[in-house]
């Protein structure tokens, strides 16, 4: 194995990834449709992180009222909905998270 | 609201507190998995170092153990972190003002977490012209944090046990929904999270990530479409024509 080569080739993978639109963000104006589309990019991504997380922690399905991340989730959402502060949101919901698994393991 | 630049730097950083924690176990069994390949030392920390994304790190140990050659790592590394493209289009209104040598270190930063935290602070204060500095202390506090992480499960991170199930990645998860929620105002932002959530569970499996791109993709889609239904001087089937006439404004 060449690590030389690995992280190298890694580097520029990821890199070109993060770089090629910033490089060129002079020259290219977006579609408005493409733009709109965009808006979403934070809901969808995001989302698609938090589902798996919360009901497969273990990489499988785990749907049960005795899963902690999800009473912790629900909780969040929760106080997210009716609060929309991110502080409390974290606090709230770490706090269920954490008296859950304490409460179901312990 | 005006800041200066440490303020606006130090807020990036606190902001970023919940997304730091959960990265903390991640970072130290990168280190204690990659001590246990064939990689120096050096290479599991340069790998911090230069690439810094943290799942595709973490596939390139595994695959590392299964004996993959680099080129097959590279091209994985390729898939996993694509999504990232997403990202820098969706920030790239707000990089516009900056020289490319502002540009390309924060490229370099560009994470799931230094975006999430970045959206979330654009998404409340709309463009903002010291935006760097916030985005600089969020995502240098995660690169600082991913260094060490990485140097502590280097060299301790097998005496520390079963740090995966501590649960911290759940403040990531708290933190992810505290940006999402206040999103969903409407029909079009509900479905997509909805859509995105359970596609993401049904393509769990699907190699590379390319699980969590597909979701997010059609969920965009389906946001788009019910955007248009809603927008439409022709309030009901016009979606299609809408589609396919795509980028022509």
């Amino acid at each position: 194995m060449n690590e030389v080569l690995l992280i190298f080739g890694m580097f520029v993978v990821t890199f070109g990834i993060r770089y090629v639109l910033f490089a060129v963000a002079d020259n290219i104006e977006f579609p408005d449709k493409l733009k709109r589309a965009l808006n979403y990019v934070p809901i969808a991504v995001l989302t698609a992180i938090i589902f798996p997380a919360v009901f497969m922690p273990k990489g499988e399905f785990y749907a049960s009222i005795e899963n902690p991340y999800i009473v912790g989730a629900i909780v969040a959402v929760a106080i997210s909905f009716w609060r929309k502060n991110m502080l409390l949101t974290v606090v709230a919901g770490l706090a269920a998270f954490v008296a859950w698994k304490w409460l179901i393991v312990g | 609201m005006q800041y200066t630049r440490s303020k606006l730097f130090t807020l990036g950083m606190k902001d970023c507190a919940p997304l730091i924690l959960a990265a903390i176990p991640f970072g130290i069994i990168y280190g204690a998995l990659g001590q246990s390949t064939e990689l120096t030392a050096w290479a599991v920390v340069a790998m911090s170092v230069f690439v810094f994304a943290g799942s595709s790190q973490f596939i390139a140990v595994g695959l590392l153990a299964g004996g993959a050659a680099w080129p097959v790592i590279v091209l994985t590394t390729f898939f996993v972190n694509f999504r990232h493209l997403l990202y820098s289009a969706n920030l790239l209104p707000h990089v516009k003002p900056y020289s490319q040598a502002i540009r390309a270190p924060m490229a370099f930063l560009l994470t799931d977490e230094s975006f999430a935290v970045a959206s979330n602070y654009l998404t409340d204060h709309g463009k903002q012209a010291n935006f760097h500095w916030y985005y600089f202390g969020a995502a240098l506090f995660m690169y600082i944090n991913w260094q060490v992480c990485t140097l502590v499960g280097l060299f301790i991170g097998q005496s520390i046990p079963d740090m995966a199930n501590w649960g911290l990645d759940m403040a990531m998860v708290v933190a992810f929904i505290g940006i999402v929620v206040p999103c969903l105002h409407d029909r079009a932002t509900l479905a997509c999270a909805l859509t995105a959530g359970v596609l993401s569970l049904i393509t769990y499996d699907w190699p590379h990530k390319t699980g969590l791109l597909f979701s997010a993709i059609v969920a965009i889609l389906v946001a788009m479409y019910l955007e248009a239904k809603k927008d439409g001087t022709q309030p009901d089937e016009q979606s299609d024509a809408d589609f396919s006439e795509g980028a022509s404004e």
